[in-house]
């Protein structure tokens, strides 16, 4: 989706590719859907705080609508065995996907490298200690990445 | 349900999203141990293989998971009223927060300290998502066919679109059933009757996943 915003930006003329670059940075920084939050900088940067709040509307609308849809169906269907059936499959294919997610995010930090570096040891140990607290010591996820970024201060600055 | 009652569970979906959204860096994912605990266990508005048809179900229609999944699980608990309330509740906090930070993102830009914070930051958010999938796949894995599909979807994913992969899924969920039936296996949809569960979560941990 990133992309169609770009070429929706340019056409407009909104705002130039170094700014989206930056603007794609600061939305994968913040909680929440890169899109989302990429439509919102774009809008408020564009028009300010009413810009932000369209942009927001307009990411959301189509959300709502879609699910409204596609729940109604579901609630009327879900009792027959063929989507039970369906469901059987897509929920092994959903861990799949978070799998790849989490795979891919990895792939992009550097995680996952041919060469150990003392870098990458310290990033899968700080992945490591971070599944044990969340399994194991059942911590709050927000405690787990306010804790990892103090240890990132210490590590990496 | 009395109009005050209504309301109360309207606003309990608000706030129970509204908790959870600050928490959704690295997309929706590392919210679901989070709707877990929230949705499944303390409200319990839903069950655990609820919560994970709700995300195959987010991921197969266009836009973000965190706000399809809110908004899911609002209609699924108050309709129309309850998904306006949960999908206002997750898009609000990270509204704010993308805001501020794109506002104050010219002082902080180039501060090492906030750079070497994310690095680290990033690999909690793997280990959040990792623990998403431990608990999905606990719903999902139900028997050897469940556990061979969940295998083969992460190489697929390489090639295929999400949305197609699903779709394949779903496609294999009604084969495998109906080989099984014509072959006279007994079919376990869910996880209802299985003792030994813990037995056929193994292979993820041995995969350290």
């Amino acid at each position: 989706m990133i992309p169609v915003i770009e070429s929706e930006v340019s056409q407009h003329g909104w705002m130039t590719t170094q700014e989206f670059t930056d603007i794609i940075a600061i939305s994968g920084m913040s909680p929440g859907p890169v899109t989302a939050n990429s439509a919102i900088l774009v809008g408020y940067s564009t028009a300010g705080l009413a810009g932000a709040i369209s942009s927001a509307l307009g990411i959301l609308l189509p959300a709502i609508i879609f699910v409204t849809v596609i729940a109604t169906f579901f609630s009327k269907l879900n009792h027959y065995p063929v989507v039970q059936s369906m469901f059987y499959g897509l929920r092994p294919i959903v861990t799949s996907l978070i799998i790849f997610a989490a795979i891919s995010l990895a792939l992009s930090n550097h995680m996952i490298a041919v060469n150990f570096s003392w870098h990458t040891i310290s990033l899968l140990l700080v992945f490591g200690l971070s599944l044990f607290a969340l399994m194991k010591l059942r911590w709050h996820p927000a405690y787990v990445i306010i804790l990892s970024g103090l240890v990132g201060v210490v590590l990496y600055s | 349900m009395s109009m005050k009652g209504q309301w109360k569970t309207l606003f309990q979906l608000f706030w129970t999203f509204f908790k959870i959204a600050p928490v959704t860096f690295g997309g929706g994912f590392a919210m679901i141990p989070l709707i877990e605990n929230e949705v499944v266990e303390k409200r319990k508005w839903m069950k655990s293989e609820e919560v994970t048809n709700v995300f195959a179900l987010s991921q197969s229609v266009p836009g973000a998971v965190a706000i399809n999944s809110a908004t899911f699980i609002g209609h699924r608990i108050a309709g129309m009223k309850g998904a306006m309330a949960a999908m206002i509740g997750v898009s609000l906090p990270t509204f704010l927060i993308v805001l501020l930070l794109g506002i104050v993102y010219f002082f902080i830009q180039d501060n090492p300290k906030i750079e070497s914070a994310f690095i680290s930051i990033r690999a909690s958010i793997v280990a959040i998502i990792a623990y998403a999938a431990i608990k999905i796949g606990k719903t999902a894995v139900v028997d050897k066919s469940t556990f061979c599909i969940l295998i083969a979807g992460i190489p697929v994913l390489l090639f295929l679109h999400p949305v197609m992969v699903i779709i394949a899924g779903a496609l294999a969920g009604i084969v495998t059933i109906s080989i099984k039936r014509k072959l006279g296996y007994e079919v376990k949809m869910d996880k209802k009757d299985r003792k030994t569960e813990e037995n056929d979560f193994e292979p993820f941990m041995g995969a350290g996943i």
